[in-house]
Formats: structure tokens, C-alpha cells, sequence
């Protein structure tokens, strides 16, 4: 699979010029065939000059394959053979006009004018507002066949997006997703940076995934400066990352039991993903790790005294935890709500690209802080926790699985962490001229990628964030197909996905 | 049916007593900021200057330079805190931070900060004791909404205030935005804005709603909530500490009366 690519690993740089440019035609048929080969494509983005470079994650031998190509304005598309890149594709269009040929399904992702100058992919004036969700949908037509728009504004308190079922009764043949209502223009910003904001808007491209954007983000601004965090901050990242883990995963399964009435875990889980958040605010003053993590290393540490008061705390909240998920799988009600509900079939969750949860609840153990660990995390993860089947209970099993290791894992890090030792590299993260590094982070979700390319002067070229939600809206598209309509909140929380981390 | 009620024992009574008591915080919380001017030196604006979202101004009287953070733009982070020299700002964890007015977001040494007041009568006997909010997500990065939604939760319980969330504009008393209303949304910030029944009230929560927060100036989106609707509380933060947006609700609704904090 390597021979036309440059590898690499997560978490590191390479010299521009290390990263071949392939004939069109060449880099295409790489993509397809190492995708076919088992390997996942992780982005494939434009940089503004014409160039598409094209990332595929490696999980089995824990590497990255990275080769571009100088794309015309238009091109034959690689969906038809690479579903897994149906939305980079439209992105590509989107943000730089270049039209991917043949592509089935052809429209807008976050609804913005695009990057460079130039014609839009969809014929829209540059010189007027682009109304979001204007665009085709698809539509089934016969007798009793209707139709159900849901949003943007949903009832209750969830990120805006637009959803159309088209349904016959009860039953859903199809669901379509439109998101960009949160688009706020963040890789667009990080150009020409690091900015003294881009941290910040790293931290704030999924609030609920701080941490693992921070880190990701980190991580490529370290490499492309050639500067390692010290250990002890590699180990008080880890450690934040378990935290915004364990208080999601608790989140997600109070918001499951509370969506099939199940009120005692949805209860108990509201307040116990709030003690889980609170350990962050113990260690950094925000209940969602911000100001934590800084290229470099992190601004926090924790002496001895805080370390027990934090291993009191985590070991109650996580007994409660625990009790509280015990309770939610034992109740045969809850089981058969759970049960059967909103499938993806492996093959499909593998074709089109899912990742994290989503992935691992089809059976398919793939975990970027085993497969590409950073520094100190290589080892403290085992075989990941997975289930069968692809419905709502797989996905909250794996999720009550993770919990569980979370608690271990957060607990050996507590011991582990050096209270007295340095937190930050002493030298300044000044990223290097002509490089390319590419940062995975294993969030709550599944992996966080980002990529920064750089110019003459060391400065962000191109910046591109992938959260896992733009692998997995996918995900809850097929898992609806053919459910009811009445268990679409069910299995929405079931992937419990991220708009903001989606819209950028 | 044994089994809930026995993890219903186990698990125990959290709901914390707020406003007569007030919950543990966390020593490192970043609230409220302190400056002591005092302590700068002439010509120093390392603050300001250290500050990535421009909410630290720099008046200089008699020579001496005076820090003025404005709390709207704040996005709590440690920058100015860290960089000061001489430890002139500091964030202490007071967690009283919702205003009235946009314009006393300001922290200045020697200046009392304004806490919000109760509404007006009129909407105070009609909201005082029940206000249902429509809860609006426009263009931030959902971490407000993790403040905002865990003030439901039975460890805050606003139920016992009258306070909820509801599912639809026509229910609502009021709007509560969170984001700094990305231009993809305004159209439906407005609509659901009209939507809703007079008279109403409307809540900007965090540094997004309020001035844009980190994403400040982006052609993308408005820079906060005032720039599409009129607000008429303002609850800083990046994202507010939830006891900060519920001592905010319940300063709007009348039920914490003491309305300024003294200068530290």
C-alpha cells in the first residue's frame, strides 16, 4: 500500500518536499486501492493553490500515508469507487471550487462562499449571501409518501441543523442531514497563523471536545516546531482527555435512558457527568479543560494534595458511575428499546468511513490512542472496547465499556503523573518553513485530525480540522433508514454527534 | 421496580441549596477578574497586548497606565493573568458576573461591578416566579449549552425557581441565545425571536453571545446576539460557570436582590 506515498506517524512533521506530488490519475487510483486495502481515508482537502493532498490512516501498522496531486477544475470523481470520500469531496468543491466529476450526490456542506477567488462550484454570485440549506434534497414521491423538515432550531437545547425524512406513516425510507448553521469560518482564520486566537478557536471548534481538539492541535504546531512536551504534561493531557471521556460517555447514556423513559440513570447521569466535569475544573479552573493545554506543553499541574483530592473524587463519581450504568443494562425495558434499533451494518459503517464509537459498535476495534499513540500514551490502551451488531445498544455498550476503562486509565495516570515535574518545553513552538504535520487525538467521539501545512515564513498555509462527526452524520443517515421516525431521537443520541465540530 | 428505588437510595440527594447556600467551586475557577492598578508600571501594556480577543483597553491617567478588561470580549483564558509581570490581574473564582447593560461588563480597579437588576415591574409579576426559555444555539461551539442544559439537571433543578426550558418559541416567555450568531443563523435567531409572544426577554449567554467570543470579527457570523435582537441580560464567560448563569436568571427574575459587587 506504501509505495507511491510518503509515510509518516500521527503527531509528527515531514519536510513538504518528502511529500510526492502524483500524477491525478495515480494519486486517485492510491486512494482507492488502499482504502480497499483496509486503510481509511482521513482527509483529503485542497490548500488553495490547486494542490489536493490526500491522507489515509493506517490503523493496522499505526501509520499515516500522505501524497497530493495538482487537481484541474475539474476531476473525476473518487466516490463512485471511495465512498468514505462523498463529503471531502463536496468540501473540496465548496471551499475551492474545484469540481469532483461523476459525484453522486453533489451539493453544499457548510453553506459559505469559497476560500480562494473564483467560480463557485454551484454557480452562486459571490457578491450575495448564500442562504444555508438551499440546495436539492431528495425526495420519495407516491400516494401517502410525505415528507418531515425538522430545524434548524430543534426543541430543545441542540445545535442548530436541518433534517428531512421522508417517511410513509411511521416509517422512514430516508433521512437527509444538512448542517453549516455553525459554520464560523475557523480554518479559513487559521490561516496565516498560529494566531495568538487560534488556540482558543482549536479549543472552540467542539466545546464538548476541548481537550482532544487542544491536543490535536498541539500536536501539529509541535511538530511542525520540532518541540516535545515534557512528559508529565503528555500525562496531565491524557489524563484531561479520560475526564471529558468519562463525563460524555456518562452524558450520552443518561440522554439514552432518557429518551426510551428509562428517568432513574437519566437522572443519577445529569448529575454525575457534572462531578466528571468538575474534576476538569479542579485541575484547570473550566469544567471543559479551557486554558489547559498550550503548544508546548500545559498550563496546569497538580501537587500531591490535589492528586488525592481528584482520586477521592473520580473513584465516588465513578462508583456512581458505574452503579448507575449497571442499573441502565439490567433493566430488561431499557434493553429492549436498546435492542435492534437504528443498525449499521459493519460493511457499511466500514465503506463509508465511520470512526470511533460508532466503528467500534460494529465490531471493529480501531482506537487512535492505541493504534497512533502520542509520546507517554503508547501501551496504557489495550485491545478497545467494541460490540456487535451496530445499534443503539452496541453504541452504549461501547460507550459504558469505555467508561469503564476510562476509570482505570485515569486512575494510572493519577498515580503516574509527576506532581512536581515540568510542565511546558522550554523552547518556543515556532513551527518550521515547507512542513506538513498531522496531529490524531482519540476524543470521546472517535479520532480528532488535524493537518497544518506551512509557507516560507513557518506561517499556516492551510490549516484542516476533521472532526469525527464529519465522518459519522453519514452514520446516523444509514441507521435510520427503514426505523421508525418515533426513534429518531433515540438513535441520534445513540452517535450523539457534533454540529460545531462538523461546521467549523 | 425494587432495583430503581434501592439506586435511587444509593445514589443520594444532590440538588445543592443555591441561593442560600452556595455549591463548592473550584479554586481555580476563572470568575471574575481583579486588576490593581496600582501596581503598573508607566507605559506598561503587556496585558493588553497579551490578550488575543482585544478585551483589555489601556487608559493612561497622569501618566500611569489603568487596565480596563471588558468582560463581554473575555474569554476567561489565562493570558493576561500569565503575562502580567508584576500579577496586577488576577481571576478570582467570584462567580457573579451577569450584567443589564453591555457597558458594565467592565472590570477597572476601583469601579464597583454593576450586577444585573430584577426586570421591570411589570415583567417581574409576570415572569417573576414562572419564565420559560427558548433556548437558541447559533454559531458557538456548544459549550455554553453544556452550562446552560446542566442547570436542568437535578444537581440545579431550576424547576424550583420556575424557571424552564421550552420546546417551542410560542411557549416561551423569552429567547436564550448561546453563539455569536454565525450568518447562517440569524435568519432563524430572528424568526424565532418573532415568534415568540410579547412581552419577552432576551438572554445572551457567554463571550460568543455576547461579543463574538473567539471567533470575534469573522466575516462568518454577527458578534453576538445584540446585533440581531435586543438583550437584556448579559451572563459572561467562555463557557459561564453554571452558577454564573443561574445567579444571572435569578438577579433577572428578582430572586437575588444585592446588585453590586464591591471592588476587591
Amino acid at each position: 500500500m506504501s509505495g507511491a506515498w510518503c509515510t509518516m506517524r500521527a503527531g509528527t512533521a515531514v519536510p513538504l518536499t518528502d511529500v510526492p506530488i502524483l500524477p491525478l490519475d495515480a494519486l486517485r487510483a492510491a486512494v482507492i486501492s488502499g482504502v480497499a486495502a483496509g486503510a481509511r481515508l482521513g482527509c483529503w482537502c485542497g490548500d488553495g493553490s490547486g494542490m489536493v493532498y490526500a491522507v489515509l490512516v493506517d490503523d493496522a501498522a499505526g501509520r499515516l500515508l500522505v501524497a497530493r496531486a495538482v487537481l484541474p477544475a475539474q476531476y473525476p470523481a473518487l466516490t463512485p469507487e471511495c465512498p468514505q470520500a462523498h463529503l471531502f469531496e463536496r468540501e473540496l468543491a465548496e471551499q475551492y471550487g474545484i469540481i469532483p466529476v461523476g459525484h453522486p450526490w453533489f451539493k453544499p456542506v457548510r453553506y459559505h462562499h469559497r476560500f480562494t477567488p473564483g467560480p463557485d462550484a454551484w454557480g452562486r454570485p459571490a457578491d450575495q449571501p448564500i442562504a444555508p440549506g438551499v440546495t436539492d434534497m431528495f425526495t420519495v414521491t407516491g400516494d401517502e409518501v410525505h415528507e418531515v423538515a425538522v430545524g434548524p432550531v430543534h426543541a430543545g437545547i441542540i445545535e442548530p441543523g436541518h433534517f428531512r425524512f421522508q417517511c410513509h406513516g411511521e416509517h422512514v425510507f430516508h433521512l437527509e442531514i444538512n448542517l453549516g448553521y455553525q459554520h464560523r469560518g475557523i480554518e479559513r482564520a487559521a490561516k496565516g497563523g498560529p494566531h495568538p486566537r487560534t488556540l482558543y478557536q482549536m479549543e472552540a471548534a467542539a466545546g464538548d471536545t476541548t481537550i482532544g481538539h487542544a491536543w490535536a492541535y498541539c500536536q501539529v504546531i509541535e511538530a511542525l516546531a520540532e518541540v516535545a512536551a515534557p512528559q508529565p504534561a503528555i500525562d496531565l493531557r491524557a489524563l484531561m482527555l479520560e475526564f471529558e471521556r468519562l463525563a460524555n460517555h456518562t452524558g450520552d447514556l443518561g440522554a439514552l435512558a432518557g429518551d426510551v423513559g428509562f428517568l432513574p440513570t437519566s437522572s443519577f447521569n445529569g448529575r454525575i457527568r457534572g462531578d466528571f466535569l468538575n474534576l476538569s475544573a479542579a485541575v484547570c479552573g473550566s469544567r471543559l479543560g479551557r486554558g489547559m493545554l498550550i503548544p508546548g506543553g500545559v498550563r496546569f499541574g497538580i501537587d500531591a494534595a490535589r492528586r488525592d483530592d481528584l482520586h477521592r473524587r473520580l473513584d465516588r463519581a465513578g462508583a456512581d458511575a458505574i452503579h448507575s450504568g449497571e442499573l441502565l443494562f439490567n433493566t430488561a425495558s431499557v434493553q429492549a428499546r436498546f435492542e435492534g434499533v437504528g443498525i449499521v451494518r459493519r460493511e457499511d459503517a466500514v465503506a463509508a468511513g465511520l470512526v470511533g464509537v460508532a466503528l467500534r459498535a460494529c465490531g471493529h476495534p480501531h482506537d487512535a490512542r492505541r493504534n497512533h499513540p502520542t509520546g507517554s500514551q503508547a501501551g496504557l490502551i489495550g485491545m478497545p472496547a467494541t460490540a456487535n451488531g451496530g445499534d443503539v445498544h452496541a453504541r452504549a455498550s461501547v460507550r459504558f465499556a469505555e467508561l469503564r476503562e476510562s476509570l482505570s486509565l485515569s486512575r494510572f495516570l493519577l498515580e503516574r503523573i509527576e506532581t512536581d515535574g515540568l510542565l511546558q518545553a522550554r523552547t518556543p513552538c515556532d513551527p518550521r518553513p515547507h512542513h506538513l504535520a498531522i496531529g490524531i487525538i482519540e476524543g470521546w467521539r472517535g479520532p480528532v485530525l488535524h493537518l497544518g501545512i506551512t509557507g516560507s515564513n513557518g506561517n499556516l498555509t492551510r490549516y484542516k480540522i476533521v472532526d469525527p462527526s464529519f465522518h459519522n452524520w453519514f452514520g446516523l443517515m444509514l441507521a435510520m433508514r427503514d426505523e421508525q421516525i418515533s426513534d429518531f431521537p433515540l438513535c441520534n443520541k445513540s452517535f450523539n454527534l457534533s454540529y460545531c465540530g462538523f461546521d467549523l | 421496580m425494587i432495583p430503581p428505588i434501592l439506586a435511587r437510595l444509593r445514589q443520594g440527594h444532590h440538588t445543592n441549596r443555591f441561593p442560600d447556600e452556595v455549591p463548592p467551586l473550584p479554586d481555580r475557577l476563572r470568575g471574575r477578574p481583579t486588576v490593581d492598578a496600582a501596581l503598573c508600571p508607566p507605559g506598561c501594556r503587556i496585558c493588553a497586548d497579551a490578550c488575543s480577543v482585544d478585551a483589555i483597553g489601556i487608559e493612561y491617567r497622569n501618566g500611569k497606565p489603568v487596565p480596563r478588561i471588558d468582560l463581554g470580549r473575555c474569554i476567561f483564558c489565562p493570558d493576561c493573568a500569565t503575562a502580567c509581570p508584576e500579577r496586577a490581574i488576577r481571576f478570582t473564582p467570584e462567580y457573579r458576573l451577569a450584567t443589564r447593560q453591555r457597558d458594565d461588563l467592565v472590570v477597572e480597579d476601583g469601579k464597583v461591578y454593576a450586577l444585573g437588576k430584577a426586570l421591570e415591574a411589570k415583567l417581574l409579576a409576570l415572569y417573576g416566579r414562572s419564565l420559560k426559555l427558548r433556548v437558541v444555539s447559533a454559531g458557538g461551539c456548544n459549550g455554553c449549552e453544556v452550562d446552560v442544559n446542566v442547570l436542568g439537571t437535578l444537581a440545579w433543578d431550576i424547576g424550583r425557581f420556575g424557571i424552564s426550558y421550552v420546546a417551542s418559541p410560542r411557549h416561551a416567555d423569552g429567547m436564550l441565545i448561546c453563539g455569536a450568531v454565525s450568518a447562517n443563523m440569524e435568519l432563524a435567531v430572528r424568526k424565532t425571536w418573532d415568534a415568540i409572544p410579547e412581552p419577552k426577554v432576551c438572554i445572551a449567554v457567554g463571550a460568543c453571545a455576547i461579543a463574538g467570543g473567539p471567533f470575534a470579527g469573522h466575516p462568518e457570523q454577527r458578534n453576538g446576539a445584540a446585533s440581531v435582537v435586543p438583550v437584556d441580560l448579559f451572563i459572561p464567560g467562555c463557557p459561564p460557570h453554571p452558577l454564573t448563569i443561574l445567579d444571572g436568571f435569578l438577579r433577572l427574575i428578582g430572586r437575588i436582590e444585592e446588585s453590586r459587587v464591591p471592588p476587591a
